[in-house]
């Protein structure tokens, strides 16, 4: 393996592109020097996990620096399987939604290369925040997360930009306070000097403090997610958002919450991990059926899209609460699969909102036979979303619910009918925005253009190609999520009937 | 001995409080202030002497020196007010409220 | 006798590159999909030959599988790692897949063919194909899969490209109504079989049929009945068996010939399918379940057959009646072993002849301007003489006219059942009854009487490759029910892959059971002809009695689903829409006005008096002061 300071090399990159896409005089070129910068990014980061042995050490490409050191606050960065996807997600990701904004910004607040170039500071904070090994780098990256987000809501969004911007910060900073109030906590009680993760791991022994602790950081990643119930703020930034930013508010800031539950929550309080997964296995399952329900009545393209992941980030906690390798595998594998998901179901929502000018449902209808292939896009990126076998998102469902079967029955049962609700809020989109008579507002609506495809297709074909071969992720992703669920102390339930070996 | 001088001094300070508390023209409150800070002097210069020490004078110099600054400011910001609202009263000058 | 063990495939042959017959239509569908209008031209006959393709593997792989020794044939393809731990994709082939590989494809591409004219006027024929094509890819897959994970995703692979297909004329409102309700009644199947899947998983520790059927018998009676009624649940929603029959009448809404290849000859007969495949396992002789596989088949085979009385859509009638006949094949395989090779028998002689009869309907629409109503038609048999041979061949053998397909297997079904379960025997029989009653009526309306044509209607006959396929499928439903059960011929070849009972049974012709569902047939067939063929068919449809009003209604099943689900689901919706706006969000808000009011109040302090300030002032010090001396004092 080359001996590189890889996860620092692209954090860099992308600074030092944000930084000279916002001095740049031309929003052409603005653009451009974007895409490039986040293609090169990505190419980086593709060579980077090539080399990435899964079964070698836990903490691949690991970078330590003393940052502080007398409170033992480090700049450390490295990668595990788990962290590994995410970051592949978002380096996939954000040339897209490059791609995908070309024009978005032109209506804003502020000017083009500001978009652009927030985009970039987004990306370096996305890197960061999953790299981070070092607990308080993580909350400054946690939090250092919103600013770019919250301007690109607040200066570029729809009408009520401002109340969803606002919103979503408070939502965000309120969760964020909590955590820091454990993380210094955690640093006095664990008494090592240290804020490096691995020396955090078991160093929290007293059950009542550990429970205290597992909340702080809880609640921070529950609004993160967004856990029901404190989910509103995800709706109204996500209508409000522009497509692009929507993309990755949901795709992959969110995922910040569930990764964090993962890595943070369960591996440094195991015991109160135990202790709170009956409530949070329940509020899963609330939010997935309650998610769906409000999905189906939503009037609002892009307000329905959220709260379907309102109904997905059920899945996932539930997946990594069930704490078995299959489920948090599949919980895992279901942050990248809804990333790419989503993506392309905001992405496509958004280019019919462009085109029509109105996210309201009742504005459209038979779209299907003027724009056939943004139909098409669309129709794929809906089945993705109520995960029909055979695309990505089913693996990581079926995961999930199999895996969580095995310890909590009843809490799965209930979910899977999350499957059914799925179908109905997805295809009455479909039929009420694609199908029926063409009505008269869409009738010169033009079908996606060559920009627009581009966007379109790699995302469609990793939603194909992981539906029938996920295994490339989850070989990465299974072996670090068993180290993780070693350090929880669980192990799998057997299968009650032992079925003979060798057939 | 230095009762009378203290009992004098709270008289000052009350004088010149009330005076800040109820007096609108600015030019009176700020006579009110210097009262109060000649009374504050008036302290400190009593118990210097009663302690035998000096301290009390050195701060005393202190104050005035201040009050000289004070009054150097004080009153060219009042002169300003003047100027723009054509009033020395306090309670015009009432803008930085809610 | 048991099925004999599943072994994992070594040797070379057709059955190693079996998954060629998936792969070759899959590639169809794709290059007709991405390649888009350029296709166009030759589009149509790609999708033909990759068809007849699939079929040409299916049939080496059959003749390689009958080569081999009984205790070999069932050969599992591992072809790729899908989920590490749970499930791979591999291919099983066995005498039950191959069967259903060799109806599929045959039949799909004769479905194929006649399509090419079927569909030629519309602008969207490459579409079509390639829907077509991803079915056929998608069916293959759903019987070859070799464990339970890779057959969910050929099951829901059939489910879209119904759902695409049905909703294929998407700009009718009523089509894209019907296209979504079928997927969602499916889903609500493939709950069941999803929950079926998690439940095997965690007692067995795996989807693979290898691992999970030897050791089915080892978990508890419990555990295995609810396994059992799950996978019902899931078959109930592909066969469109009660309670969840409501999406197969509207499906169609779909060019003909997918009524004809997925909602008559293959698709719907997926759950037969997944019932016979596990029947060894969660379905055995006498099993909890399985009684409730029987009851439901023959409680759909009376309702599909009273629906199919009282339709005046051609297509909807024959849809009551698929409906109706998978019930039969359902009440077979709810038997066990007994019943496995008469539910398949039925299931392929149905193949042939109810596609064969779809497409009847489908030249006569296609002659009539696609009229469907039959109140519509009358003495078609003169100018279309082709359609109505081919059309009364499939009538004869759908009624179980004697030596045709239907009487061998209809028969073969009722004789089994009737040593199961009189009770259910003798229901079946009458459904028998009730079939020559519905199919004769169709008939006489169709194709005989006055003609009570609409003025603008010009029948003429179809082209020859719409009639070709007619013919072949017609041909078919002449000899191969005599073929399949004569001789035990299919229950021997079956055997090594779901078990067969010791006794072989005896082909008895004109037993009493048999005798009496002629005669039953007989009576339907003559008050049939009673009713529509001596009196005036009237061409507006009367009111009708209260039992005719409840079959045309398709006994109320749409109804009961609106009162029991959709309302109250549209009125939960609302609530939870209201309750996320008003109740979670409004606190969120009140929380952040109340904070936002206090401080609006607590403001109004900040007078901009001087010496408001300055009292304030004071009176802290005074307070500050006084504290001091209280705590000094103490």
């Amino acid at each position: 393996m080359l001996e590189l300071p890889w996860l620092s090399f692209l954090i860099g990159l992308s600074v030092v592109g944000a930084i000279v896409v916002a001095f740049l005089k031309n929003d052409k070129v603005a653009k451009q020097t974007t895409l490039g910068v986040s293609l090169l990014i990505l190419v980086l980061t593709v060579v980077m996990a090539v080399q990435f042995s899964p079964n070698g050490d836990r903490f691949q490409f690991a970078e330590t620096y003393d940052w502080i050191p007398s409170f033992g606050v480090h700049y450390a960065v490295a990668v595990d399987g788990i962290a590994l996807v995410l970051i592949l997600l978002s380096a996939i990701l954000v040339p897209i939604v490059v791609l995908a904004s070309w024009h978005d910004a032109e209506q804003g607040k502020r000017s083009v290369r500001t978009y652009f170039a927030l985009l970039l500071v987004l990306e370096a904070m996305m890197i960061g925040v999953f790299a981070a090994t070092d607990v308080f780098l993580f909350y400054v990256f946690f939090e250092a997360m919103l600013i770019p987000m919250y301007f690109m809501i607040g200066s570029y969004g729809g009408a009520q930009r401002s109340y969803a911007a606002v919103k979503f910060l408070l939502y965000s900073l309120f969760g964020g306070l909590l955590m820091l109030v454990a993380v210094i906590a955690l640093y006095n009680v664990a008494d090592k000097n240290s804020f490096l993760f691995p020396d955090l791991i078991g160093a929290v022994t007293d059950p009542t403090t550990q429970k205290w602790l597992f909340l702080g950081f809880f609640i921070a990643f529950a609004i993160k997610a967004p856990l029901w119930p404190v989910h509103t703020w995800l709706p109204d930034a996500a209508a409000q958002a522009p497509a692009g930013a929507a993309v990755l508010l949901v795709g992959v800031l969110d995922k910040v919450g569930t990764y964090g539950m993962l890595r943070f929550c369960l591996e440094l309080f195991p015991d109160a991990a135990k202790w709170a997964t009956p409530v949070v296995i329940a509020l899963s399952v609330i939010g997935i059926v309650y998610g769906a329900i409000v999905a189906i009545g939503q009037t609002d393209i892009k307000r329905l899209v959220a709260y379907t992941s309102i109904s997905h980030f059920g899945f996932i906690t539930m997946g990594v609460f069930a704490m078995t390798t299959t489920a948090t595998s599949g919980a895992t594998l279901y942050m990248v699969n809804h990333g790419f998901s989503t993506g392309v179901l905001f992405l496509v929502a958004g280019f019919l909102i462009y085109r029509r000018g109105s996210q309201f449902i009742a504005d459209y209808g038979g779209v299907q036979k003027v724009a056939p292939l943004l139909a098409g896009a669309f129709l794929i990126a809906g089945l993705s979303g109520l995960s029909l076998p055979g695309l990505s998102t089913f693996v990581s469902e079926f995961m999930v619910l199999l895996g969580t079967y095995q310890r909590y029955a009843v809490p799965a049962i209930i979910g899977t009918t999350g499957v059914i609700l799925a179908a109905i809020y997805i295809l009455w989109m479909y039929q009420r925005t694609m199908n029926g008579p063409t009505a008269e507002s869409v009738a010169e609506m033009k079908d996606l253009n060559g920009r627009e495809r581009w966007v379109v297709a790699p995302l469609i074909a990793l939603i194909v190609v992981l539906g029938f071969f996920p295994k490339p992720l989850l070989d990465v992703i299974n072996p670090a999520v068993k180290e993780s669920l070693v350090n929880v102390k669980v192990t799998d339930p057997a299968p009650v009937v032992a079925v003979k070996e060798g057939q | 001995m230095t009762t009378h001088y203290l009992v004098l001094s709270t008289l000052l300070f009350a004088i010149g409080g009330i005076g800040v508390l109820v007096r609108r023209n600015a030019i009176v409150v700020f006579m009110c202030v210097e009262l109060m800070l000649n009374a504050c002097n008036l302290a400190f210069v009593t118990f210097a002497r009663q302690h035998g020490n000096i301290d009390g004078q050195v701060i005393a110099f202190f104050v005035m020196i201040v009050a000289a600054a004070e009054v150097v400011i004080g009153l060219a910001i009042i002169v300003t007010i003047f100027r723009t609202r054509r009033s020395a009263s306090v309670d015009d000058a009432s803008l930085l409220k809610y | 006798m048991e099925p004999v063990e599943i072994l994992s495939h070594t040797g070379g042959g057709v059955i190693s590159v079996a998954w060629l017959m998936i792969a070759l239509p899959l590639i169809g569908a794709a290059i007709l999909l991405i390649g888009g209008r350029a296709t166009n031209k030759w589009g149509h006959f790609l999708a033909v030959l990759m068809s007849v393709a699939a079929f040409v593997v299916a049939a080496l792989a059959f003749f390689q599988l009958i080569g081999l020794d009984p205790a070999q044939r069932r050969q599992s393809v591992h072809l790729w790692d899908f989920i590490p731990g749970v499930a791979d994709i591999g291919l099983l082939i066995d005498p039950l897949s191959i069967a259903f590989c060799l109806l599929i494809t045959f039949v799909g591409s004769l479905i194929h063919i006649y399509s090419i004219g079927y569909m030629s006027h519309d602008p969207d024929r490459r579409r079509f194909f390639a829907y077509l094509n991803l079915f056929v890819a998608a069916m293959l897959l759903l019987v070859l899969a070799d464990n339970y994970v890779a057959l969910f995703i050929g099951w829901e692979g059939v489910g879209l490209a119904s759902y695409l297909l049905i909703g294929f004329w998407q700009y009718k409102p009523s089509a894209a109504v019907a296209a979504k309700k079928a997927f969602v009644v499916n889903r609500v199947g493939d709950f069941g079989l999803l929950v079926a899947m998690f439940i095997i998983f965690a007692q067995f520790g795996s989807l693979q049929f290898a691992e999970v059927f030897p050791a089915a018998g080892e978990a508890s009676q419990g555990v295995s009945t609810a396994i059992g009624l799950l996978l019902l649940l899931g078959a109930c929603g592909k066969s469109a068996q009660l309670p969840l029959q409501s999406w197969l009448l509207d499906a169609m809404e779909g060019p003909t010939p997918v009524s004809a290849l997925i909602h008559a000859a293959t698709m719907v007969t997926a759950g037969v399918y997944l019932v016979v495949r596990s029947g060894s396992a969660f379905f055995p002789e006498g099993s909890t379940a399985g009684l409730v596989v029987t009851i439901v088949g023959v409680a759909t085979l009376l309702a599909g057959a009273i629906i199919g009385t009282a339709k005046d859509d051609i297509k909807k009638g024959l849809a009551g009646s698929t409906m109706s006949q998978i019930g039969y094949m359902m009440l077979a395989a709810g038997i066990g072993p007994a019943g496995y090779a008469f539910a398949i028998a039925h299931l392929i002689s149905h193949g042939f002849f109810k596609a064969d009869l779809f497409l009847g309907a489908g030249s006569v629409m296609h002659a009539m301007n696609d009229e469907v109503d039959m109140r519509r038609y009358g003495g078609l048999r003169k100018v279309l003489p082709i359609t109505f041979v081919t059309f009364f061949i499939g009538y004869l053998a759908i009624i179980g006219f004697p030596l045709l397909s239907g009487y061998f297997t209809k028969d073969g079904i009722i004789e089994s059942v009737m040593h199961h379960n009189a009770i259910l025997g003798w229901l079946a029989v009458v459904g028998a009854g009730i079939t020559g009653f519905y199919m004769t009526r169709m008939v006489v309306m169709t194709f005989f009487g006055p003609k009570r044509w609409d003025e603008k209607a010009h029948p003429h006959e179809s082209p020859a490759v719409m009639t070709w396929p007619l013919i072949i499928l017609s041909v078919f439903s002449i000899g191969l029910g005599a073929y399949l059960i004569l001789s035990n011929r299919l229950m021997v070849f079956l055997a090594p892959a779901v078990g067969r009972p010791e006794e072989l049974p005896h082909f008895a012709p004109f037993a009493v059971t048999g005798l009496a569902t002629l005669a039953l047939v007989a009576v339907g067939a003559g008050l049939a002809i009673v009713k529509y063929g001596r009196a005036e068919v009237p061409v507006v449809q009367p009111r009708g009695s209260f039992l005719t009003v409840f079959a045309r209604r398709d006994l109320y099943g749409d109804a009961l689903n609106e009162a029991l689900f959709m309302r109250p689901g549209q009125w939960l919706t609302r609530f939870a829409v209201f309750f996320d706006n008003r109740g979670i969000d409004g606190v969120v808000n009140g929380l952040a006005a109340g904070v936002g009011g206090s401080s609006g109040r607590l403001r109004k302090i900040q007078t901009g008096y001087v010496r408001s300030y300055a009292l304030s002032i004071f009176v802290g010090a005074a307070v500050l002061a006084g504290a001091w001396f209280v705590v000094g004092t103490l």
